[in-house]
């Protein structure tokens, strides 16, 4: 031991020292670690942000067949089209030139993810932005439009890079985009109520 | 030797109010040790201008910068309008800002001539590794700081230009679609990002950049410089243990440097003042119009110095694999210095592989700039391709072509013709 409280070499216990420091160095690791989390949970939406990105509501009775109109949902286009009975029909006849047509990679609510995309299958609701990289694309509703060929059955074009949508949002292949577009939660209240941003409620065993 | 350059010659003490100084910090150490007893080799061409004329265009932006907030003003109400107020009513408001802008691009050419010096004199290599990786990563900073910047005036270009950037992050598996709206700090860009951008642009990532280019410097003067030759000066030293073909950096390149400065401010002015926005180069066209969330342009391209990177991305059919390219194509650059087998650094004493290699990365890199503007179709998206697979070629080809190359012997001292 210390002699005359002079403390030797061979008094330091080096395990027990490098213990403590280890084990003081994790801890003030952890500790720091926590503090960040207010940091970087600031950069979350904001309350006020969030309080504006509340459902938004449309009359669609108000559309003619084949009209589109866009409301704006948290920041976002949303795309509300009124397609007539042709439109539907034509939804089917192409599903070999789709990349995702049963829209099983693509992100939609589940009421959303059948034959025409949509509740109802007169209308048609989309989030109006590129899965691409985020343009937004122009309808281009008439069949066989010369500048996207013959075989055109209508649909959305995105004139940033290329991307070419049918009336459903399914992206067709050969485009720079690899999902449908996507569909937000919507419910219909009544017949002709359309509300963006609150999911229909579906019947348990229905989906 | 006859043409041995003699070192500084030593001044005479310090006296007075000089001495109390150098008694108290050490100023006659810092520039004996960055400046008058750094030794640089003597055999410096045209491409060791552009480290200081990157320093310099540094120091143009801080200023610039800082003088363009006390104007500008963050907000998706205010920042447009600000900025064309800048422009028109605050006095020499447009020079100011036509210097920070054009600077923003003539970084980007020092930067890349830099680089390309790097690449032609095996700069890279050991033992240079950590000070490469630190230029690198000045470069990432630099690309942050770039990117956010364009974002500030809030045109249209730049808010288009922000969603396309950011919308990148959605396609990390997983995690991409939160990463997206925490980025954002809203559902779509707001004004919760520009103010964000802001911040960052303004006050965080040029601390690191400052950081960085200390780190860098620092790692310089461990290491000393390379040169066209890509032979060590430090192994021949001379009888007062400086290298046999090193100059002090100051008073000899100091000086030197001074001359390629004057000609820099005078290609810079020439941009500033008589083609600030370079015909949609430097400035887009669709960024003298405000920031509109309902109508993207007609045609989305980055400034140019993004441009390569940009055309990589849409080359590629599928979305993910886009970005991830992207991003691989800047980052490929970080494993130069352990792919690079060759036993010998410069160009100069390389075969026709590495010299090949290096001539197609260099047509590679300016041809998807110059695709990177146009739209992507038809035989543009052909030509990316193409120059895609050349770019990584380079990269992924190099640990075989640059062994199995012929090289030359590389001389004892550096080549130096004195100047009659």
């Amino acid at each position: 031991m210390a002699e005359n409280g002079v403390i030797t070499e061979d008094d330091v216990d080096t395990s027990r020292r490098k213990f403590l420091t280890t084990a003081t160095a994790a801890t003030g690791a952890l500790g720091a670690a926590f503090v960040l989390v207010p940091f970087i949970s600031s950069w979350k939406p904001s309350e006020r942000a969030r309080a504006l990105g509340a459902p938004t509501e449309l009359d669609v009775s108000k559309l003619e067949p084949g009209q589109m109109t866009i409301v704006i949902w948290r920041k976002q286009q949303i795309y509300v089209v009124r397609r007539t009975p042709e439109m539907v029909a034509s939804l089917a006849q192409h599903d070999g030139r789709l990349k995702d047509p049963k829209s099983e990679k693509s992100e939609q609510p589940a009421y959303a993810q059948n034959e025409q995309r949509s509740v109802k299958s007169d209308v048609l609701v989309l989030i109006g932005i590129c899965t691409h990289l985020g343009c937004l694309p122009k309808p281009r509703f008439e069949a066989a439009l010369p500048e996207l060929g013959a075989d055109w059955p209508g649909g959305f074009f995105c004139p940033c890079h290329g991307s070419r949508f049918d009336l459903a949002g399914r992206v067709f292949e050969g485009s720079p985009a690899s999902l449908n577009l996507r569909i937000p939660p919507y419910k219909f209240e009544g017949d002709s109520r359309l509300v963006v941003g609150v999911d229909t409620a579906v019947e348990k065993g229905a989906a | 030797m006859a043409t041995q350059i003699p070192a500084a010659p030593p001044t005479a003490k310090p006296q007075g109010l000089k001495a109390w100084f150098y008694k108290r910090l050490p100023v006659e150490e810092f520039v004996s040790d960055q400046l008058t007893g750094y030794y640089a080799p003597k055999n410096f061409n045209f491409w060791y201008y552009f480290g200081v004329l990157a320093t310099v265009i540094l120091v143009l932006q801080l200023f610039t910068g800082i003088f363009l907030t006390m104007f500008y003003k963050v907000g998706e109400a205010t920042a447009f309008d600000s900025v064309e107020f800048i422009m028109r009513e605050v006095e020499w408001g447009w020079l100011i800002r036509y210097l920070h802008s054009t600077g923003a691009s003539f970084f980007f050419i020092v930067v890349y001539l830099h680089m390309f010096r790097a690449l032609l004199y095996g700069s890279y290599k050991a033992p240079r590794e950590l000070l490469w990786l630190f230029g690198m990563a000045v470069y990432l900073a630099l690309m942050a700081e770039a990117f956010m910047g364009y974002v500030l005036p809030w045109g249209n270009m730049s808010f288009w230009g922000a969603q396309v950037i950011v919308n990148l992050f959605g396609t990390i598996p997983a995690i991409g679609p939160g990463l997206v709206e925490w980025i954002r700090g809203d559902y779509g860009i707001a004004d919760a990002t520009l103010n964000r951008f802001f911040a960052l642009h303004v006050v965080a990532i040029p601390l690191a950049l400052l950081l960085l280019v200390v780190l860098h410097l620092v790692a310089l003067r461990r290491t000393g410089s390379n040169n066209p030759d890509g032979i060590e000066i430090k192994e021949k030293l001379g009888a007062n243990g400086k290298p046999l073909d090193g100059i002090p950096f100051h008073p000899y390149y100091t000086v030197k440097d001074l001359v390629g400065v004057g000609v820099f401010m005078i290609l810079l002015s020439i941009v500033v003042f008589f083609v600030p926005t370079l015909g949609g180069l430097f400035l887009e066209g669709p960024n003298f119009e405000p920031a509109n969330p309902l109508s993207t342009p007609d045609h989305i391209a980055p400034v140019w110095y993004f441009t390569p990177f940009y055309a990589i991305l849409r080359a590629v059919p599928d979305q993910r694999m886009g970005a991830l390219l992207m991003g691989l194509a800047v980052a490929a650059f970080l494993f130069l210095p352990w792919l690079d087998r060759s036993p010998v650094k410069s160009m100069r004493y390389r075969g026709w592989m590495s010299r090949g290699a290096l001539a197609i990365f260099v047509v590679s890199f300016l041809v998807l700039m110059y695709l990177g503007l146009q739209p992507a179709e038809g035989l543009y998206v052909l030509l990316a391709r193409i120059f895609t697979v050349l770019y990584f070629a380079f990269f992924v080809l190099m640990p075989f072509y640059s062994r199995f190359d012929t090289v030359k012997p590389v001389p004892e001292r550096v080549t130096f013709h004195a100047h009659a």
